[in-house]
């Protein structure tokens, strides 16, 4: 196969994995030390984790349980901690973006899960975040029933509104924002999706309702608070700016200082 | 071992049973939905309640469907092998969404977004169905707009287009490169509001392993649940397919790795028909293969045939850097075979010529399996920011895999499996041969035929679950008796008896093989034989090498772990087992079908010129397969659906 790159020998990489090892929810996790020789400088980090799994399984070893499925950044599903970074040491890389050419062989590395309180983990890289698709639920969206919509250009946009939006919209809900928070918070995730709907002219009616019963469920699942660390916008795959929290915050006091408190549940239809 | 069949008689019986019937609304082809729609039986706002919609998968067509039941008032329930239902791979879509609104003044209409599809799928769907498809296209960006979804749009404020493959006119929605993740967290959205409405079950992390019909009709379903292996009964009133196509079955594909046929295949093996199985797109521009440790292939937005320009050295084996190839030494094939769409050609088409340039020795890349795409003409026009602006992302993911600056350097492109115009035959209310079951968005066959045009799927999903089924499932709802039928019925237990059987066997079988190096096998098979180029000779070597490899993964496939546990492999192996026995239909399929068309190429079946040769004396029909189980091995018998063409005239399709 033409891999393309000689800079690194025909041998390909020799790495040492310690990866975290563990069960179920239930069980105690560990490290364990896994050597991986001959790793293609081409390969994704997940195809590197399918290498050592078929290894695994053929020696027969349980290979290592992770997320993983569209593999090309979009779908949020991977996301481990790689020497302690959340997907790993690329900027704007999500874990299944990043290439072993970023590493060199001799490397050792060591692979985690997300951890969070409110991310509960199921096995091995495994984490639950469903706590986000809860977030969603409260408010996360415009109420609008199917086939009640105008004239698409009858409700015409700033262009710089609706790129702003869309730089919020990008977010893929993977979570690395929590990871690799110190207070685990989810208000880079809340932020962004509070901005992608506000910031445009349909979103508006709910706007205030949106971020309180938002940011009551973001509360309600264990997330803590911003310390203004920015670690997540370091970590973010899709380079999500901390100005959305900025706009979660503003959005959130506004809210608080003039909703009705009833109108912060109730029908969305 | 299988011996190998030589004649059509000995792959397949023909179905002497009553032809398959659309129920297609008869009249002028403008009025046949309004028409359907009003003769539709309705269920009333108060027994909508009453009603249970088993709705499996979270893409465009489960989420956009299963929110607009809600919001009807009916109970759903959901169901998605993913951690969350904002994962389907409905997310990957890069380039855009079509729609015939017309807004750039550029002469589209409903008449033509529908002439070009069923003229781009090459004349095998039904002309009714893409009717519809254009019809409501319209409705689908005001209803994305409304949702939040945010397109690109002009200073004006207003929403901005661009040009795909096979047309003329610029109908093409888009949000950056990202436009299905868009329309997808909108669907998303909108179910999960009905979720907090506490009007949508959702069950996350749930496989659909069996179809449960009881007398006759889809009333549940059977799940793993893939965290804790427990085998489980949903009863309903009626269950909706929204589970995608089965490109993986080639192992390589841009699909994402979980996307799988199960819930069709199973579906299929309780007696819905598969329509046209061999009907595979092979999407032109995709990141070329580097290695055997390959897991998937990326593709890059047709929008970027907009401005890159396709080509090869005119020389064989010109290994020199594509800067100092000059312009008079560049073969900027399509532009110079096709003319008056150049680049922008439909998908199968363009495929087809990267395919002979490269076996005519001009490929480009160390390995010669690749093409240019050249943006410099676009740069020194129209200058790198502006290029930054519409393609970034997709450059900026290409430099992530290939190591190349596509700033710089021409990107290289080849073809790769991305999308599958088969899948469960359904009639026009999206109905199966089994009543009650629905079948949504690529995992049915219906408004593609043998090609589908760029932008168009997201368009097709979307148009099933927002448009098409909150309409059509009244029918079945108000007009047949459906008696109460729970989990304890015989037929569920039948069916959890088969799905734990299955998962027992795989366990037990403790071979020497892992799953994907099954699948790896399986997928060059179809690759080299049931891929761009297909011939009897090839076809009927695979269907051998299909089966005996099929045996092999039965006695030798090592699958570790347990059931009760998360267990990657199990829930693999699984998927594998059906994509074998899909395999095999296929290959019948290409056999069977003795023209090109599409996508589907017989290499008999060739005009002078190298394009695709139709036969429509004998092939103007949907092949839909039923199954039998005959001894162990599976077998098929063909009903034919024949097509009619009333408004597009049929003729030789012509891009030049």
């Amino acid at each position: 196969m033409s891999a393309g790159h000689d800079d690194h020998g025909t041998g390909g990489l020799d790495l040492t994995l310690h990866i975290w090892r563990q069960e179920s929810s239930e069980a105690e996790g560990r490290f364990e030390t896994y050597p991986l020789h001959g790793v293609s400088p081409d390969m994704s980090f997940l195809e590197m984790l399918d290498v050592l799994n078929e290894q695994l399984t053929l020696e027969g070893r349980d290979p290592v349980a992770f997320d993983h499925d569209c593999r090309e950044g979009i779908c949020g599903s991977c996301g481990m901690m790689i020497n302690g970074q959340a997907h790993g040491p690329e900027r704007e890389t999500a874990t299944c973006q990043l290439h072993m050419r970023r590493f060199k062989s001799g490397d050792t590395i060591f692979i985690e899960p997300f951890r969070a309180r409110a991310f509960p983990l199921l096995k091995d890289l495994v984490v639950d975040r469903s706590a986000f698709d809860r977030i969603i639920a409260k408010g996360g969206f415009i109420s609008v029933n199917t086939g009640s919509a105008r004239d698409a250009n009858s409700l015409p946009a700033a262009k710089q509104d609706a790129d702003l939006s869309m730089d919020a919209a990008a977010c893929i809900g993977c979570g690395a924002c929590v990871a690799a928070c110190p207070n685990a918070a989810a208000m880079l995730f809340v932020g962004a999706k509070v901005s992608h709907l506000g910031l445009l002219p349909q979103g508006k009616p709910e706007r205030s309702r949106r971020v309180l019963a938002m940011v009551a469920q973001m509360d309600a699942e264990g997330f803590g608070n911003c310390g203004n660390i920015y670690e997540c916008e370091a970590a973010c795959p899709k380079a999500i700016s901390v100005e959305n929290i900025a706009r979660l915050n503003r959005d959130y006091l506004l809210a608080s200082a003039t909703e009705r408190p009833s109108s912060a549940q109730g029908e969305g239809a | 071992m299988h011996s190998t069949p030589t004649t059509a008689s000995e792959l397949f019986t023909r179905a002497s049973a009553a032809k398959l019937d659309s129920k297609c609304p008869s009249g002028p082809m403008s009025e046949r939905w309004d028409k359907h729609r009003f003769d539709l039986k309705l269920v009333n706002p108060a027994n909508k309640r009453k009603f249970h919609a088993l709705v499996v998968g979270t893409g465009l067509a489960g989420a956009s469907a299963a929110a607009s039941l809600a919001e009807l008032g009916y109970q759903v329930s959901v169901f998605c092998i993913h951690d969350s239902p904002r994962r389907a791979h409905s997310i990957a879509a890069q380039g855009g969404i079509n729609a015939a609104k017309n807004y750039p003044n550029d002469g589209d209409s409903i008449r033509r977004l529908f002439y070009d599809t069923v003229k781009g799928g090459d004349f095998r769907a039904r002309e009714s169905n893409v009717y519809r498809l254009a019809q409501v296209s319209n409705n689908i960006i005001d209803q994305c707009v409304a949702q939040g979804v945010p397109f690109a749009r002009e200073y004006g404020g207003l929403l901005d287009n661009r040009s795909f493959g096979g047309a003329q006119v610029s109908r093409t929605f888009y949000a950056r490169g990202q436009t299905g993740q868009q329309l997808l967290l909108g669907a998303y959205q909108a179910l999960m509001r009905q979720v907090g409405l506490g009007r949508v079950t959702l069950h996350a992390r749930h496989e659909m392993l069996d179809l449960v019909v009881v007398d006759g009709i889809a009333r549940g379903i059977v799940t793993r649940d893939v965290v804790s292996g427990e085998i489980e009964s949903y009863a309903g009133d009626a269950v909706l397919l929204c589970t995608g196509g089965y490109g993986n079955v080639f192992y390589l594909s841009t699909n994402a790795k979980k996307s799988n046929v199960t819930a069709a295949w199973r579906a299929h093996k309780r007696g819905a028909l598969f329509a046209n199985p061999c009907f595979t797109q092979i999407h032109p521009t995709c990141i070329p293969v580097s290695g055997s440790h390959q897991s998937k292939l990326t593709l890059m937005s047709e929008s970027l045939r907009n401005d890159g320009r396709v080509w090869v050295p005119k020389n064989k084996g010109d290994k020199r850097s594509p800067d100092s190839i000059p312009d008079g030494e560049r073969d900027y094939y399509l532009e110079r075979r096709y003319p008056s769409f150049g680049n922008l050609v439909p998908r199968d088409i363009a495929s087809r010529a990267a395919k002979q340039m490269v076996d005519d020795g001009r490929g480009v890349g160390g390995n010669g399996m690749s093409v240019f795409l050249d943006f410099r003409d676009a740069i020194k026009r129209d200058g790198e920011s502006k290029i930054r602006e519409r393609y970034g992302n997709l450059f900026q993911m290409y430099e992530r895999i290939t190591d190349e600056d596509p700033y710089r350097v021409p990107m290289r492109m080849y073809p790769a499996v991305h999308y599958t115009m088969g899948g469960v035959w359904v009639d026009y209310n999206l109905e199966s041969t089994v009543p009650g079951l629905f079948v949504l968005g690529e995992a049915n066959f219906s408004d593609h035929g043998a090609n589908r045009l760029g932008a168009s799927a997201l368009m097709q999903g979307l148009a099933d679950g927002y448009f098409v089924i909150p309409y059509t499932i009244g029918a079945h709802f108000a007009s047949r008796k459906l008696g109460k039928v729970t989990t304890e019925h015989e037929a569920f237990r039948e069916a959890e008896g088969a799905v734990r059987a299955r998962v027992k066997k795989l366990l037990a079988t403790d071979g020497r093989r892992t799953v994907d190096q099954f699948h790896r096998q399986l997928g060059l098979l179809m690759w080299d034989h049931c891929g761009m180029g297909r011939s009897e000779k090839g076809l009927t070597h695979a269907l051998g090498q299909i089966r005996s490899l099929r045996d092999e993964f039965h006695q030798d496939v090592r699958v570790l772990g347990e059931n009760e546990s998360v267990n990657m492999s199990l829930e693999n192996a699984g998927r594998v087992a059906d994509f074998f026995e899909l395999a095999e239909l296929m290959v019948i399929d290409a056999l069977h079908r003795r023209e090109s068309c599409g996508g589907h190429f017989r290499e008999e079946y060739q005009t002078e010129e190298g394009e695709a040769r139709r036969d429509d004396e004998n092939f103007c029909y949907v092949a839909a397969w039923e199954h039998a189980q005959a001894g162990g091995a599976p077998r098929w018998s063909l009903h034919t659906e024949p097509l009619s063409f009333e408004e597009v005239k049929l003729t030789q399709r012509s891009y030049k």
